[in-house]
């Protein structure tokens, strides 16, 4: 065999099940990318990019009042605060850069709730690079406010109407797109999904997140948090603020995967609690599927979940046991949503809620002296309507 | 597949649907989506090769999920069925050992794709890697009709010629009679996908009349 065996797998997971006409590009990306994060320059120019235009360091904040409901300190690492309001921006700004480097001026993405469109939208008006983003029917309706965004930063945003008209098929659609432009194009993935190696750089580039926060953590509280929480879909976010704390095995990793209407429904997007293996975008990962090896349709209040995959590192994690997955329904979402709101004044997206939901429902759990570490992954601005339109539909019902 | 038989079909590549079908454009997609809302499933698709027992190669084409799906002794199934090989859309040669050990060694043969963007020294582990023929993707995209030919295809085929001794298929966006033969001066055979599957969409008769075309012109124009 003369293939050489790239890291492109976690444990059994990961992998590269793509259509030959993508494999020399995903070489290329590879190589390319090791190259760039070995070159000074690359990094220097990422660093200054990431401190002068996305703002990081993104802030540590305490939450005495929400940490006085739960029982425990809870720190929120605020990916909130970055510019296009949630941590996307941290893995398109690197990927622009490794376009750029490699000499693709055509950019296409995906995206679910719009934060990835949004991020990528962003970045390619800050290199003035062609940006295409595919976006599911549904979700554009629910996202009607980032489409406006993306396209007022000039993204060509291309409704898709195959499937379910959601995040799996926008990926899909983006995946034909790249099939076919591939000598000119990049594909921004926006999560730690998809074939190797973007499971591997999205992860990279999101690490920035457990960096800070670790740094953060032993200044704020003398000590390394003893839980770390975050929502999982794709799971780029989780991966970013888990992956410092590698070394630390005291650190406890949580992933809060949606439950929608609950999980012995059919209608949630809980890949690794309620999926099995199967290969679905380019790699091998826990996957809800019939028993035929049909994808099943996912479904979370929050479009950034509603996703029937998840990247291939949480499934060696959780095969591991290194992370746990448990999970957390619409409505209670819609509960962390209110009450984070409430008590510390910071709206979060509706994927944020899900993990804050799940750490208010451990109260009487935590010791109270170990700090719980949330990752906010982005702002709730974009999920005020939704939101709305659901609490006065229920208050009349 | 008894009637694609009769006009002329050399092999029939028959297609088990996929929720997900990455690598195909709009009439694939559609046609599998329509299957599956009729409960077609990997099995299935075997029984119908069973029943049509047509006397040409069948080549079972899908993506590797569903054969996952279908567990240990799918490709045995298969065989005994009349499939005599596989094609996976999203199993490019080196992406899984393993998995693609365990296929050549099974009862099929290991039709593996190339495509425009493949080095010369990936087209010969891919010809080493397969089996039956090697099918050549004629053009960057997915599958789908177009009506013309690739004008870098002479060189991709002439690429591949030089790495593989495997007889070369030519697919993807070929529709017409005239793009067939020319395909056909230059490969060992031609695959036509979605303009069939339209067709076999109206009714069998508009399949069957379209594949006999085909064959009329290839006898005609292409041996010459």
């Amino acid at each position: 065999m003369t293939i050489v065996e790239r890291q492109d797998r976690f444990g059994a997971f990961g992998g590269r099940y793509v259509p030959e006409t993508l494999v020399p590009a995903l070489d290329q990306l590879a190589e390319e990318y090791d190259r760039a994060m070995a070159d000074d320059a690359f990094r220097a120019e990422l660093d200054s990019l990431l401190r002068t235009y996305v703002g990081r360091p993104s802030s540590l904040s305490d939450a005495p009042r929400f940490s006085e409901v739960v029982g425990a300190p809870v720190y929120l690492k605020r990916e909130d605060l970055n510019h296009t309001g949630a941590h996307k921006i941290n893995n398109t700004v690197g990927q622009a850069l490794l376009a750029r480097r490699m000499g693709k001026r055509r950019i296409i993405a995906e995206t679910g709730a719009g934060q990835h469109g949004v991020a990528t939208a962003t970045v390619c008006a800050r290199f003035g690079l062609e940006c295409v983003v595919y976006m599911g029917e549904e979700d554009m309706r629910r996202q009607a406010l980032n489409v406006f965004r993306m396209r007022l930063m000039g993204a060509d945003v291309r409704p898709v109407t195959s499937g379910t008209k959601t995040l799996k098929d926008a990926t899909s659609e983006a995946i034909r797109d790249w099939v076919t432009n591939v000598t000119d194009s990049h594909y921004i993935i926006g999560s730690v999904v998809g074939p190797a190696p973007y499971p591997r750089i999205v992860r990279d580039l999101q690490s920035i997140i457990g960096i800070e926060a670790r740094a953060q953590m032993l200044e704020r509280a003398g000590r390394l948090p003893a839980t770390v929480v975050a929502c999982v879909g794709g799971g780029s976010n989780a991966m970013g603020i888990f992956h410092a704390f590698v070394g630390d095995r005291d650190v406890e990793w949580v992933g809060v995967e949606a439950a929608g209407d609950g999980l012995d429904t059919e209608r949630h997007s809980a890949s690794l609690s309620r999926g099995r293996p199967g290969v679905l975008h380019g790699s091998l990962s826990y996957l809800l599927q019939d028993e035929h090896g049909q994808v099943h349709p996912a479904h979370s209040i929050s479009a950034g979940l509603d996703y029937p995959g998840v990247g291939p590192e949480h499934s060696y994690l959780k095969q591991s046991g290194r992370a746990r997955y448990v999970s957390v329904t619409d409505t209670q979402a819609l509960d962390g949503f209110q009450m984070l709101s409430r008590l510390e004044g910071i709206i979060p997206a509706l994927e944020t809620a899900h993990a804050v939901s799940w750490v208010a429902s451990q109260r009487g759990q935590w010791a109270s002296d170990a700090p719980v570490l949330i990752c906010v992954s982005g702002r709730g601005d974009k999920d005020v309507m939704q939101v709305s339109e659901i609490l006065t539909s229920d208050a009349s019902a | 597949m008894r009637a694609v038989a009769r006009a002329g079909a050399d092999i029939i590549e028959v297609g088990v649907p996929f929720s997900d079908p990455l690598a195909d454009g709009p009439v694939i997609q559609a046609s599998s989506q329509e299957a599956l809302e009729h409960g077609m499933t990997f099995d299935g698709a075997l029984d119908l090769i069973a029943e049509a027992a047509v006397d040409v190669p069948v080549v079972v084409f899908t993506y590797l999920n569903p054969l996952l799906a279908a567990g240990d002794g799918a490709l045995d199934r298969a065989a005994r069925a009349g499939a005599s090989g596989l094609l996976l859309t999203d199993v490019p040669v080196g992406a899984d050992p393993p998995l693609e050990a365990r296929i050549a060694a099974g009862p099929l043969a290991f039709v593996r794709l190339a495509a425009p963007t493949t080095p010369a020294k990936r087209m010969a582990e891919i010809a080493q890697h397969g089996s039956g023929f090697v099918y050549l993707i004629s053009r960057l995209g997915v599958t789908g009709i177009r009506d013309d030919v690739p004008a870098d295809l002479p060189a991709t085929v002439e690429r591949l010629r030089s790495a593989a001794s495997l007889p070369i298929c030519v697919g993807f966006g070929i529709a017409r009679p005239e793009q067939a033969v020319a395909v056909a001066r230059l490969a060992d055979g031609v695959v036509v996908g979605s303009a069939l599957v339209r067709l076999a969409g109206q009714s069998v008769d508009a399949a069957a009349s379209f594949v006999a075309s085909l064959r009329a012109a290839l006898d005609t124009h292409a041996r010459a």
